[in-house]
């Protein structure tokens, strides 16, 4: 078990006795560093193309289509052929644009979406810098999106881009609190901002009900809305109002074209796969399995095929739900997600303070299940309609 | 309560999804250069130009009288009237076309060239297939691509062409008979008076 399990931390300990014997002392850790980064380099983007081709697969059946089924058996090598296409596009950049910005938006996007990585634990040992406050990066690392956003709308001298980005920029600040906020009771019940030692909160008991955050009261509410939160950060269906192809013909990325716009896709699903994994992490248990007896699977074996189930959900969501409008949206994340996430603070605070027993099971789901119901009240109320008066069409 | 319509919606589209593996039926998309579907009878393309008989050059039965080349809404019509005349349908001598290009890539498929022509001479195509790996040249299309016989025309559209070849065949029993008629009047003219 512990073989396969460890496989790759025993390769990068193998590689590194290797190269102890060549390179001076001094360098190991850099070396250690560049062995541990390299991989995520190698996956990431080759789970990017697999999610762009699921992805297509996946809406084009959900709308009864074939998706890409031309390039390669079941079109697995669109990917590749849309590369070649964005490599060999002419790269446009607009007279009146910013050069500087419009060209650093792109790369400074990918950069930091790679950096968020270095936290994420993909396996037992398996985290490139085990940070004491590993949750606090991933955020602080993952908010320099929203400047990029910027940057691209306002250096492309377009006033769809700058429309685009404005939208992005309201839509970002008023998610970022809910996605913080639903991990804060993760952080209160596991004590721990480190996120190995989040997912070692999380291991397997004896019992039969499993350990992870998302099978308690305040952990499913605190994933869902972590996840509504994830999907309006990473501007995805039904929160994609900053791109909006009907409305803003794409947004902040209108003015990009060939390899900067393929950066600029490759950032965005990066920061997704990330924030995905934070959210495998935090609520379902990160590598662990559910039971002592899944441990036979390899650790890292568990990670992605969660972080694939949370990616098809994703996937899902964006195939059945429509756009939401401008005010929906705002209504929504200050009327409801920002009340709940508190609620479920205090909830998790409770949860913690009672102990264990069935009290607490009972006092907890009671208060989840009222706050929602008297919150979506609140918000199905919201809507006030009128009849429609034209005031210059009659 | 909030989200149930959500959970419905995302149970449609899980229905579409895992239907759509199961039922052959729910998959519409024609697979295109291997599958085609029949077009239907009023289709409409890009015009081409009738002949009758089996030469297309002296069958053409376009007189070059330019209305459509002035009705055409982005003017993609470009014809250049001959010198000479040659015999019509009717057997009366009129101008020809010496050039007659349509630009394909500005045409829109209006058909309003067809509605303008008084001598059912263009017509619609139903064939979509032309592409081609030159951007300019080739997409102006010439007289001698253009031309097609009106057999081709019977069969593409059975119904108008029917109707255009009886207006023809009408205007050519008048033009006959107004022949006819001054033939006589004038053999009239020639005889003698009677003598009474
Ligand atoms: S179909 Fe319309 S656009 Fe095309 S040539 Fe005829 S009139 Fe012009
Ligand atoms: S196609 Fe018809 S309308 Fe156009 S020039 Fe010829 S005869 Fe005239």
């Amino acid at each position: 078990m512990s073989g396969v399990d460890q496989l790759f931390v025993q390769l990068k300990h193998w590689a590194l006795a290797r190269c102890a014997g060549i390179l001076p002392e001094a360098w190991q850790p850099l070396v250690s560093l560049l062995l541990s980064i390299i991989p995520l380099l190698v996956i990431f983007p080759t789970l990017f193309a697999a999610m762009v081709w699921m992805e297509r697969k996946g809406l084009g059946r959900i709308q009864n289509r074939y998706g890409p089924n031309r390039v390669g058996p079941f079109g697995l090598l669109q990917p590749a052929a849309d590369g070649i296409k964005a490599l060999i596009k002419e790269d446009i950049v607009p007279r009146a644009a910013d050069r500087v910005v419009h060209w650093l938006a792109p790369v400074l996007l990918v950069t930091t979406a790679f950096t968020v990585y270095a936290v994420l634990p993909f396996g037992r040992n398996m985290v490139v810098v085990d940070l004491e406050a590993g949750l606090l990066f991933f955020f602080a690392v993952g908010t320099v999106a929203e400047l990029v956003v910027f940057m691209a709308g306002w250096s492309s001298r377009n006033k769809y881009a700058l429309l685009g980005a404005m939208r992005a920029v309201a839509q970002m600040i008023s998610y970022e609190i809910p996605l913080v906020l639903s991990t804060v009771t993760v952080v209160m019940i596991a004590g721990t901002l480190s996120l190995p030692q989040i997912v070692l909160a999380q291991s397997p008991a004896s019992g039969w009900w499993p350990a992870w955050f998302v099978f308690t009261p305040w952990g499913a509410a605190g994933f869902v809305l972590f996840l509504i939160a994830a999907n309006a950060e990473a501007n995805r269906s039904p929160f994609d109002l900053p791109e909006g192809e009907s409305e803003i013909i794409a947004g902040y990325f209108i003015e990009y074209s060939g390899f900067k716009f393929a950066l600029f896709f490759l950032g965005e699903y990066l920061s997704l796969f990330a924030v995905s994994a934070l959210g495998v992490t935090l609520f379902l248990g990160g590598w662990h399995a559910p039971y002592v007896v899944g441990e036979w699977v390899p650790s890292w074996v568990w990670f992605f095929l969660k972080l694939l189930a949370v990616l098809a959900l994703f996937i899902w969501t964006r195939g059945t739900l429509p756009r939401l409008r401008q005010d929906q949206l705002m209504n929504f994340a200050w009327k409801f997600m920002i009340p709940m996430t508190l609620i479920n603070v205090v909830i998790a605070a409770l949860w913690h303070w009672i102990g264990s027993g069935p009290v607490r099971w009972l006092v907890c789901s009671a208060l989840v299940i009222g706050a929602y119901s008297l919150l979506g009240r609140g918000l199905m109320r919201a809507g006030r309609w009128m009849p429609r008066t034209y005031r210059f069409a009659e | 309560m909030l989200g149930e319509g959500i959970i419905k919606g995302m149970v449609e589209t899980a229905r579409n999804f895992l239907g759509s593996y199961v039922r052959e039926d729910r998959l519409t998309t024609v697979q295109y250069p291997e599958e085609r579907e029949p077009q239907i009878e009023n289709a409409r393309q890009f015009p081409f130009l009738v002949y009758d008989g089996e030469d297309w050059e002296t069958g053409l039965r376009c007189v070059a009288c330019q209305i459509c080349e002035k009705e055409c809404p982005p003017q993609c019509i470009y014809i250049v009237k001959s010198k000479d005349k040659k015999p019509d349908y009717k057997g009366q001598m009129q101008f020809y076309p010496a050039i007659f290009d349509i630009d394909l890539s500005v045409c829109m498929s209006c058909q309003i060239c067809v509605e303008v022509c008084p001598f059912e001479a263009i017509k619609m195509d139903t064939d979509y297939e032309w592409s081609t790996p030159d951007r300019f040249a080739a997409l102006l299309v010439h007289k001698d691509q253009l031309a097609r016989p009106n057999a081709y025309y019977q069969q593409l559209h059975p119904t108008d062409a029917a109707a255009s070849d009886a207006v023809l065949a009408q205007e050519r029993a008048r033009a006959q008979a107004k022949a006819r008629a001054a033939a006589e009047l004038k053999t009239k003219a020639a005889a003698p008076p009677p003598t009474s």
